[in-house]
Parts: structure tokens; C-alpha cells; sequence
């Protein structure tokens, strides 16, 4: 084939004319080889379906980035015994919670040796790694990946169902009895079919990311480890304001620090994004964690941090949408996760998909049937559950009040003020409250809002 | 329609190579984080189409008063002219997509993928 590139026109180009009553060419088109494309790839590839999973870098993953810890249990169900070939870097053992203001810190560490071994809990990966190995899976069971091309747009047919994808090839059109949008944060395709805006920065969040070379032994020994097992320290504050948090991880031979931004806070604050992971490099309490090491990779990426109340409708007649073009990140605070609802929304998506195909009826009707299962499991479930959550922890008081209040009441407790004899507990939550301009009366509701929320 | 379909998938899955690691942060005097911007960006692999996947219409961003895009861009694309516009490149971009969710300006920015294939190739994501 030649390989002529048809000048992609942008998403806001006007959709094409509806397409005839050609036969399909594959039962179904998955649309990024991502997680959430994968998994999608696999499960219906396994279903009995035929399957073309479209891919627009050079090979999974390569767009890809992450910011910490990759969940595999949902893969139990899928790929027995995963973890003996999955490209691991590290497995999760020690997992941080650290409230920053620009002078301290205060940590909560939590080790476990029940996470060193089979079946694990979180790893640590490179995606291009980890998302190229998952799309295997997908190529094993009798998918087909091709790789280095965009999906353009949505075919549709005389009834505006989806009938497939245009794409940048020269014989670029594919049909498909059933098209998923498993296409990532941007998801054009999702935009295209009006199911999710075309801009929406209150719900997204700037990820940016170094992976910082430092050798292994040295990783060892800064962070207290062993063979493979692996660290994450999640960070609130300490990002000059702008609503969000930081993040560091190991890896076999690097760590990999970052910050998490949300858009609105990070255009008004008119701060680099780069300078808030200086900020956080230079930390008192994580620049002795780095010294000597040298930056080998940046990298940013966007994140749907809506929740359960922002994502858009997950179907439309001849079309699902899976992972994080469905917004289906889990932003809540004391849980980060991703990659698992991607692969969790995919699996599904891809069943259901095969079903549809196999039955002839890909009917928006019939393709509900997406939401009904992952409102029955964590995808939904969690998200359900958790709803609350985004917006409280991207609060006003959480991110830019009570780092400070936290860190100087500890602060307090422990500063010895001899000869002057040690005051309440009351009396120092008072003085660190008010220092930050936090009432009682706000620390008692919020503590009954953070409460209701992760009930 | 193509048999191209239904070839035989190219090797294009292979795993990728690593890259060279970037210049150091001087871990001695100075503060960490002191690499500079070209540094940090010369860390990444872009394969750069030639086609311009980002268009900035600055008859737009003249009126513009937030110019978020200038500082939001974690790749440092876009630049402020002197008559008002905005200068900007799409050779080293992150394919994030912060630059069209923080533009106000209607029409001002129009951003696709870069063609299949082409633009940033993370390899520790």
C-alpha cells in the first residue's frame, strides 16, 4: 500500500455525508491500543469476534503517561497468573501520603511485605512497555493492530448510526458492525459524536513528568527497598496554589516525580508547569531522595478528573466509549487510579460489542447493556460511590489551607517550649486554624462532607 | 476496501530503545530542577510530521486577554508577539491538549493529532 496520508481536517471539520449500506468489514473497530483499547481488543477478540484495534503512534503506549501505580487484579479474570510475564518495574510496597507547605512536611507511611509477593497489589511500569505487552494479549487472541494511524472520524450511516471510522490511510475507511472510542483524554471521536464537549478544562487536570536516572542500589538504599519491591508517595501541596498535587514513584533504575494541575487554577496562576515540579525537586523533604540524579525523560499528558457526575453518555447506536475518553480516571484523593478502569471499561465494552455483533443488533438499545455491567462493578461502582470526591479534594480549603494548618499543628505538638509548660491539643488546633484562616466551624463541616463522601 | 486490513501485522509493537540520557542537574551547588527548558525537551522523542497539527489564528488571540495557552503549554509552544499575536511551533509538542482547553479564544486555536505515526514517542510514559 501506498502510504499517502490523507490530510487529517481536525475534529472541527464538518462530519462527512452518510455512507451506504456497505457490509462491515469487521465485526468490530477498537480505536486506541491503550489499556482501556486493548482490553477492549481481547475481550472481543475472545467473544468470537473480528477485530481491528487502530493504533495513531508507532506502537502502544508511546503516547502514553501515567502517574504512578498500575492496579492489575482485574486482570485476574482475564490473564491468569499476569504478573509472571507483565514488564514490571517495581511492586508497590510502601505507599506515602505526604502534606507539603514550602518548609515541612508531613508523612504517612504505610509498608506492607503482603504486596511483595503473588498476586500483588500495584506496580510500577513504563507504558510503552506495559500497554505494548497488553496489546499482545489483545494480538494473540486474534485481534489485529495496526499501528501508526488516526482515526478521523466517525463513518455514519442514512440514520446517523455509527458505521465505522475514517482514517489517515489512503484506503482509509474501515467498517465496523460496532466502533469503540477507547481514543484517550481528547477523544475526538467521542467529541465528534457530540457525546462529550469540546472543551471542558474544570474537569481536566495537566499531569507533567520526569523520570529522573538514578541507579538501582541507590534507589534501594534512598527509599529503603529491595529487589523489586517499589515506593509511591502521593503529595498535597506545596503547588504554589494551584489546585492539584505531586507524586513520585520508583522504577527499577529511575524515579519518576510529577505534578497534577488542574487547568483553570494552572492558566490564572500563570506558572510553568515545569517549575512546580522544581518546586517539589527542591523540597527540603525529597531533594536529599534525588541528589545526583539526571532527568531522562519529560512528559504531560491531560487527565479526566470529572468523577461519576462528568462523564459523557458511554453509548451511541453502533458506538461505546472506554476509558479515559469516557473520563473514567479515579481522582479521589487517597485513591489515584486509572489504567484498572480503562482495562476494567474495555474488557466489558469489547464483550458487550462482540455480543452486539454476533446478534446483529448494535442498536443503542441493545449497546446499554455497557453501562448496566459496569454499574454493577467497580468502574461505575467505585465512581458512583466516590462522586463527591473530586470536587472536595480540588477545594479551596483542602489545597490551600490545610497542608498548612496540618503541618503546623504537628509542628506545634512536637516544638518543646520549655520553660513555658505544653498547651492543649484544642489550643494548638485552634492557633494552627486560625493562623491558616480556617474556622471551626469550616474544619468541623468539612469534616462531615469529606466524611459522607468516603463513607 | 483495502486488503491492507488484513495483512500481516508489521512489527511495529517491537519494544523501544532507550534514550540517551539528558545532561545532568548539577547535583552539587544549585537547586534541582535547574535544567534548561531546550534540555528537558531534548529529552523527549518527537518525529516530526510536516504537516502543522496546531493552527493559531492571532487575528483571534489579538483580543485575547488571558493568553493562558503562553504559560499553561508544558512544552513552551507558544510565544507572545510583539503586534499582539501569538507565535507558535508544533514541532516539540506533548500532543497534550492543555493549549485548546484553556484557549477563550473562539476559533483562535484549532489542534488535531499529528498524523499517524508522527509526533511524540514517550518511551518511559
Amino acid at each position: 500500500m501506498a502510504d499517502e496520508r490523507v490530510p487529517y481536517a481536525g475534529p472541527g471539520a464538518a462530519p462527512g455525508a452518510a455512507v451506504g449500506d456497505q457490509p462491515a468489514d469487521v465485526d468490530v473497530i477498537v480505536v486506541g491500543a491503550g489499556p482501556a483499547g486493548a482490553a477492549a481488543a481481547l475481550a472481543a477478540a475472545r467473544a468470537g469476534a473480528s477485530v481491528v484495534m487502530l493504533e495513531r503512534g508507532p506502537f502502544p503506549g508511546s503516547k502514553n503517561v501515567y502517574g504512578g501505580v498500575i492496579y492489575g487484579r482485574i486482570l485476574d479474570t482475564v490473564l491468569p497468573n499476569w504478573w509472571e510475564e507483565v514488564p514490571v518495574e517495581r511492586w508497590v510496597v510502601r505507599r506515602s501520603t505526604m502534606v507539603l507547605t514550602e518548609t515541612q512536611a508531613l508523612t504517612v507511611d504505610f509498608r506492607t511485605q503482603s504486596w511483595a509477593g503473588p498476586p500483588y497489589n500495584g506496580m510500577t511500569a513504563y507504558r510503552a512497555d506495559f500497554d505494548s505487552w497488553l496489546a499482545e494479549k489483545a494480538t494473540a487472541a486474534g485481534a489485529r493492530l495496526v499501528t501508526s494511524t488516526v482515526a478521523t472520524g466517525l463513518l455514519r450511516d442514512a440514520a446517523g448510526r455509527v458505521v465505522g471510522v475514517r482514517t489517515d490511510r489512503a484506503d482509509g475507511e474501515l467498517r465496523a458492525r460496532v466502533v469503540i472510542a477507547a481514543d484517550g483524554v481528547n477523544s475526538f471521536l467521542a467529541k465528534e459524536s457530540g457525546l462529550l464537549p469540546k472543551a471542558d478544562p474544570k474537569h481536566h487536570t495537566l499531569g507533567v513528568k520526569e523520570v529522573l536516572s538514578l541507579p538501582r542500589e541507590v534507589i534501594d538504599e534512598r527509599f529503603g527497598l529491595r529487589g523489586q519491591e517499589g515506593l509511591d508517595i502521593e503529595m498535597l501541596g506545596n503547588t504554589r496554589g494551584i489546585p492539584g498535587g505531586g507524586f513520585l514513584y520508583t522504577n527499577s533504575d529511575t524515579v519518576s516525580i510529577g505534578a497534577v494541575l488542574a487547568l483553570p487554577g494552572l492558566a490564572a496562576a500563570k506558572v510553568r508547569p515545569e517549575e512546580i515540579i522544581a518546586d517539589l525537586k527542591g523540597h527540603p523533604a525529597i531533594a536529599p531522595y534525588l541528589r545526583g540524579a539526571t532527568v531522562k525523560e519529560y512528559a504531560a499528558h491531560l487527565i479526566p478528573e470529572g468523577g461519576y457526575d462528568h462523564m459523557p453518555p458511554l453509548h451511541a447506536d453502533g458506538l461505546l466509549i472506554a476509558g479515559d475518553a469516557a473520563g473514567m480516571t479515579l481522582a479521589a484523593g487517597i485513591w489515584l487510579e486509572g489504567v484498572n478502569f480503562a482495562i476494567g471499561s474495555g474488557l466489558v465494552a469489547g464483550r458487550v460489542a462482540a455480543e452486539a455483533a454476533a446478534a446483529g443488533d448494535a442498536s443503542k438499545k441493545r449497546l446499554a447493556r455497557y453501562r448496566d455491567e459496569l454499574e454493577k462493578q467497580f468502574v461505575l461502582a467505585d465512581h458512583k460511590r466516590l462522586r463527591g470526591a473530586p470536587e472536595i479534594i480540588l477545594s479551596e480549603r483542602i489545597q490551600r489551607r490545610y497542608p498548612g494548618l496540618v503541618a503546623d499543628l504537628v509542628e506545634s505538638l512536637f516544638t518543646v517550649t520549655n520553660p513555658e509548660p505544653k498547651p492543649g491539643a484544642l489550643a494548638l488546633l485552634r492557633r494552627a486554624a486560625k493562623r491558616n484562616g480556617v474556622s471551626l466551624r469550616e474544619l468541623a463541616r468539612d469534616g462531615v462532607r469529606i466524611g459522607k463522601v468516603f463513607r | 476496501m483495502s486488503r491492507f486490513w488484513f495483512r500481516k501485522p508489521v512489527g511495529a509493537a517491537s519494544a523501544p530503545a532507550a534514550t540517551e540520557a539528558a545532561e545532568g542537574m548539577g547535583g552539587g551547588g544549585g537547586r534541582l530542577g535547574d535544567i534548561a527548558f531546550e534540555d528537558r525537551m531534548a529529552t523527549v522523542d518527537f518525529r516530526v510530521g510536516e504537516r502543522a497539527h496546531i493552527v493559531v489564528d492571532s487575528d483571534v488571540c489579538r483580543s485575547c486577554t488571558t493568553r493562558a495557552c503562553v504559560t499553561a503549554c508544558p512544552a513552551n509552544l507558544f510565544a507572545p508577539t510583539a503586534d499582539g499575536g501569538i507565535l507558535f511551533n508544533y514541532e516539540q509538542c506533548f500532543e497534550c491538549g492543555t493549549c485548546y482547553m484553556v484557549c477563550n479564544g473562539e476559533g483562535a486555536l484549532t489542534w488535531t493529532y499529528p498524523d499517524g505515526g508522527q509526533g511524540v514517542v514517550f518511551r518511559q510514559g
